[in-house]
Formats: C-alpha cells, sequence, structure tokens
C-alpha cells in the first residue's frame, strides 16, 4: 500500500506545482482588475456645471480669417493665437474649427487642428460665398468612443470672408522669369536658324544607326517593328516618339521596306496611322502603304506586352524600335527583341526603365536624346533653333548650380530659395 | 466554381510561363484570350465610364457652360469617328491637332516646374545635416552627377576636351545610377514571379499550406 502510495507520490507533487503555479497565474489577474476597477473610478466622477466650468480651457485669441493667395478658389486661411491653456498637460486637447454662413450660426465644425497648432485651411469653400469662422479650444474625456465630457472656450467669431481665385500665383514669379529666359532663348535660335545660321548638333549613336537598321531589314528582306510605348497622345514621349515614327517610316518607305506599328492606344493608333501613311507619301511611294500596317492590340499593360512577343516571335522582324514611354514590359519586350537576333533601337525618359533598355538594346536613346532626335533626324530650322534654345537654358541653370553650391557652401541660401515652388 | 476559377488561372498562368521554353500552341491561345479580353474590358471599361458616367450622367442637371464642355468633348469624338468615310476623314485630324496642342501646352509648365526647376533646386539646397564629412561628401558628388549628367546633354557643342571629360562623367553616373536602379527593379520583379509560384504552388496543387 505503502509503495503503491510513493509511487504516487511525484505526480502528487507535480500535480501540487502546478496547481501552485495555476494559483499565482489567477491571483495577479484578480489584483490587476482591482486596479483597474480603481482607476475607472473617476469615470463614475460628477460631472455636473461646476466641473465643466473648471475643465473650460481659455479660448485662442486674435482669430483671423483670409483668403488663400495664390489658389484657383475655394480655400480660406484661418490663424488664430494659441490658448494660454495649450501648454503640455493643460485642458486643450485640441482645437476645432467651426463656420458658418450667417454670424449667428448655427456653425458647424469643419475640420480640427492638434496642440500647438494656430493655422488650418478650409478647402471646401464656396468661391465667393461669405462665411464666418470661430476657434473653439476643445477640452473632454471619453469613454467607449463616446464623450465623457466637454468643455470648450470659443472664439469670437470672425467674417464674413470669402474666397476667390487669382489670376497670377506671385509664389511662382521666379518659374516665370526662368521660363521666359528659356522661352526667350528658343524663339531666338530658332529665328537664327530660319534666317540661314547652320546650327551645330553632336552625333547621337542610337540615331545615327536608324538608317543601319532599316538597311538591314532591307538586305535581310525582313519587316520593321516600331513599337510607341503604351502610353496616350497625352504624354510627350509618345508625341516625340511619333515625331521620330514619321523619319523611321520615311526611310523604310524609300527602301521599300514594311515597317509594323502595334499600339496600345487608339489615338496613338489614329496619330501612327496618319504618320506612316504621309511618310508613305513623302517618300513618293502612297500605294505601298497598307491599313493593316499599323493596327490596335489592346489597351492592357501586359496584355500588349504578349502580343508584342508573339508578334516578334513569329514575324521575327529584322529592326526593332522601342521608342516611347515604357513601364514593366520594358524588359519583356526588349529581351524578347534581342532573342530574335534583331538590331535593336530603344529611347525612352523613363528612368527606371531606360537600365533594362541600356541592358537588352543595341542602342539607347537616353532621357533627352529621344526629343533630340526628330531635331537630328529631319534637320529642320524650327527644331535644330528649339534644341539650341534649351542647351541654352541648360547653361543657364548649370551656372545657378554652380553659384548656387558656392554660396549654400558659405551657408548663403538665397539662390536655393528662388528655386522653391510652392 | 471557385476550383474551376483556380485551375483556369492556373493554366493560363503556366501558358504564359511556357514562352521561356519557346512559342507554343499553348502560348499563342494565353495570348489570344488574353489580348481578346484586355481590349473587351477596356472597351466596356470607356464606355461606362466616359460614355455613360461622364457624359450621360453628367450632362444631367449640369449648368449651360459645363455641357458646352461636354458636348465639345462628344463633337471631337464624333469628328474622330469619320476615319471611316474617305471623304470626311480629314475632319478626324482636327480632334488629334486639339489634343497634341492641349498636351504640349498643359505639360510645359508641369514639365518645366518639376523636371527642371524643383531639380535644381533640390541640387543646391543643402541637406538637413553637413556635420560629417560624409555629408559633405554626398552634397559636392549629388552637384558633380548633376552637372556633368546636364553637361552629357548638351546637343549643340562637342563633346571634347573638358568638356568632353565632363560629358564622360555624366554618363558614369548615369551608369552606376542604372546599375543600381536595374537590380532593385529585378528584386521587385522576383517578388512578382514569387506571388504566381506561391499561386501555383499554393492555391493551385496545395503544397504550400
Amino acid at each position: 500500500m505503502l509503495k503503491k502510495l510513493y509511487a504516487l507520490a511525484p505526480f502528487t507533487v507535480l500535480s501540487l506545482i502546478l496547481f501552485s503555479l495555476f494559483f499565482l497565474s489567477i491571483t495577479p489577474i484578480a489584483i490587476a482588475q482591482d486596479s483597474t476597477d480603481i482607476i475607472i473610478e473617476p469615470a463614475t466622477e460628477t460631472v455636473d456645471d461646476a466641473f465643466i466650468e473648471a475643465q473650460k480651457p481659455l479660448a485662442p485669441t486674435s482669430v483671423a480669417a483670409i483668403d488663400l493667395d495664390n489658389d484657383g478658389g475655394g480655400a480660406v486661411l484661418i490663424t488664430w493665437d494659441l490658448s494660454v491653456d495649450d501648454v503640455e498637460g493643460g485642458k486643450v486637447k485640441e482645437y476645432l474649427i467651426m463656420r458658418s454662413a450667417s454670424a449667428e450660426g448655427p456653425f458647424e465644425e469643419r475640420g480640427n487642428a492638434t496642440l500647438g497648432i494656430g493655422r488650418f485651411t478650409d478647402n471646401q469653400a464656396e468661391v465667393g460665398e461669405p462665411y464666418y469662422y470661430q476657434v473653439v479650444a476643445s477640452n473632454f474625456a471619453r469613454s467607449n468612443g463616446d464623450y465623457s465630457w466637454k468643455a470648450v472656450g470659443t472664439s469670437q467669431t470672425i467674417g464674413p470672408v470669402s474666397s476667390s481665385a487669382q489670376w497670377f500665383n506671385s509664389d511662382r514669379t521666379w518659374v516665370l522669369v526662368w521660363m521666359l529666359l528659356v522661352c526667350g532663348a528658343i524663339i531666338f535660335y530658332i529665328w537664327k536658324a530660319k534666317s540661314g545660321k547652320k546650327i551645330y548638333i553632336r552625333k547621337i549613336a542610337g540615331i545615327e544607326e536608324v538608317e543601319n537598321a532599316v538597311g538591314r531589314a532591307t538586305e535581310m528582306g525582313k519587316s520593321i517593328y516600331y513599337v510607341p510605348g503604351i502610353n496616350d497622345m497625352d504624354d510627350v514621349q509618345t508625341l516625340a516618339s511619333m515625331s521620330i515614327l514619321g523619319r523611321v517610316a520615311r526611310i523604310a518607305a524609300e527602301n521599300n521596306t514594311r515597317i509594323d506599328v502595334p499600339v496600345s492606344r487608339s489615338l496613338v493608333m489614329v496619330t501612327a496611322h496618319e504618320m506612316v501613311k504621309e511618310a508613305y507619301s513623302k517618300a513618293g511611294c502612297p500605294d505601298l502603304f497598307q491599313d493593316d500596317q499599323v493596327r490596335y492590340l489592346t489597351d492592357d499593360q501586359f496584355g500588349y506586352a504578349a502580343a508584342i512577343d508573339g508578334l516578334f516571335v513569329r514575324e521575327k522582324p529584322a529592326a526593332i524600335f522601342l521608342i516611347g514611354a515604357f513601364f514593366a514590359e520594358s524588359l519583356i519586350m526588349a529581351e524578347t527583341g534581342n532573342s530574335i537576333g534583331a538590331i535593336q533601337i530603344a529611347g525612352t525618359a523613363m528612368p527606371a526603365q531606360l537600365p533594362f533598355f541600356v541592358a537588352a538594346c543595341d542602342y539607347t536613346l537616353i532621357g533627352e536624346e529621344l526629343f533630340a532626335a526628330s531635331a537630328y533626324l529631319s534637320r529642320e530650322p524650327k527644331l535644330l533653333g528649339s534644341l539650341k534654345g534649351q542647351d541654352f537654358g541648360k547653361a543657364l541653370f548649370l551656372l545657378a548650380i554652380i553659384i548656387g553650391m558656392i554660396m549654400t557652401l558659405f551657408g548663403v541660401d538665397w539662390l536655393s530659395k528662388m528655386f522653391i515652388v510652392r | 466554381m471557385e476550383q474551376f476559377g483556380i485551375w483556369l488561372a492556373a493554366l493560363l498562368t503556366i501558358g504564359i510561363i511556357s514562352f521561356l521554353y519557346k512559342d507554343n500552341i499553348l502560348y499563342k491561345a494565353c495570348e489570344a484570350i488574353f489580348v481578346g479580353v484586355s481590349a473587351g474590358y477596356w472597351f466596356v471599361t470607356y464606355f461606362w465610364d466616359n460614355l455613360y458616367r461622364k457624359f450621360y450622367l453628367g450632362i444631367q442637371g449640369a449648368e449651360l457652360s459645363d455641357q458646352i464642355f461636354l458636348w465639345m468633348a462628344v463633337a471631337l469624338g464624333v469628328m474622330m469617328l469619320t476615319r471611316l468615310f474617305d471623304k470626311i476623314g480629314w475632319l478626324s485630324r482636327w480632334p488629334l491637332a486639339f489634343i497634341i496642342g492641349a498636351t504640349a501646352g498643359l505639360y510645359m509648365m508641369t514639365y518645366f516646374v518639376s523636371n527642371a526647376f524643383v531639380q535644381i533646386g533640390a541640387t543646391i539646397t543643402p541637406p538637413p545635416s553637413m556635420e560629417t564629412i560624409g555629408d559633405k561628401i554626398s552634397f559636392v558628388l549629388i552637384a558633380i552627377g548633376t552637372f556633368c549628367g546636364l553637361i552629357y546633354f548638351f546637343f549643340s557643342k562637342e563633346h571634347k576636351g573638358a568638356f568632353g571629360g565632363a560629358a564622360k562623367v555624366g554618363i558614369w553616373f548615369l551608369m552606376v545610377t542604372f546599375g543600381a536602379s536595374f537590380g532593385y527593379t529585378v528584386m521587385s520583379r522576383m517578388s512578382l514571379m514569387l506571388g504566381r509560384f506561391d499561386f501555383l504552388f499554393g492555391e493551385w496543387l496545395g503544397l504550400i499550406k
């Protein structure tokens, strides 16, 4: 019997330990709950008029409301001096901005500002409508998301104030000055180019190779594919691409080589159709142009990429031009073009996609080279003059960088402030 | 029905991935479905978003000035359709001219401010901290990179001598940036690929719990 009891002893001890641990683990919770009860107790305090009066913060002073400058209307700026009670542990929890169409009210809350903030912009004002504002310093306690009590100090009513639109944004005066300088330079150089002055343009490798690429396609008896990116005609890269397409199509037409332009936007299709058709006319062979040379595939980014890949591997063009605005589909297309051994000339101003084109294509027009390409190809005085004018603008900016850096290193910052745009 | 959707998505995914091996009948089928479905989807989206919501609903109760704008847009759209008729097809060039002109005008200021003005300001604005030697080197490197990068994009002057040297430094800066960008983007593409494999081995085959 004893032996059996001894045998049970370890289990008994273990049970006791476990029970003790369980008991100990329970006890602190009970204490904590007790203490929580004590903390919650103030919620049951008597909230009477005297209590609210004691909790009431002093109202903010010097409240002002003005029409926000340099905007398109619809915004009123409200400023105030902080309440005296807006201190750490003070009576102000937040500021409420109230608005009414009449001085007598009723006032509606338009927003709030946190402690230490003395300004608020009401962005939902109707242009020309007069409004009255109050700023309310608010003190409160919450329980379960509801106010247990609330005590407020309301500023005097100010107004009426109405918002209006401004024709000229004076914050951007320096932008105007620089814009006039650059545009003036462009107009001047266009005038000079038109009056017969020869304008030098340095070699752009990618553009130099356009004729070679078309020539290669002609020799191989294969077609050329021109992909103008996936953005619509409201993107300047697509505009530049259309301009280059006109030149490439003309060279292709002169060489009697087929050029295909699969597009992903309806407006791009219409524009590309016009460009290619006109190029064939200028080359003296309008009858060679076929409507299906420019065709719409789909607006969907990866649907377009999948279709282009299929066309590349089945048609095996000798030359591929990827010129325009590209996104994640850039490498998919460029790598497929590379795998079929086509000579590839790419051009985009999308910084994130340029590395892929540099890696997978034979020649890449980097950023602004894309915009310079049409001037380089056409040699039109208007475009050449424009390019020279833009270079003048870049020279001005370079000068600003050098002077600005030197000034910054010496702690003078007025030049850098000139370039801050609000 | 849900299982059917998962199977369809899995087969289409495999069909597209099979292009990595070579062009094949499965890829061709997937490509045709992808292009056809997406073209149809965008047609429906444009119809309901533009013709129905913006025009049909927008014109109801709109003020006269807003109505005129909406009707102008409709007129431009109809002019675009005149391409279907040889004799009046030339009218379709007008909406095109409007779009291209408006694009050039609208973006002139936007690009000038965001791509030139703000960039110059950011280059010469001192960083928040210029206390350590590292901060100063970073500031100078940014300025040199911007300066030489701009030199590379000068088209009306030959890249020779000191000017050519600066342009070469500029293209080096660009290439280093491209390399970093390439690595970063490849990593994000990897996560996309992992997402598809997660779908194939998890939702479809149930091998990943």
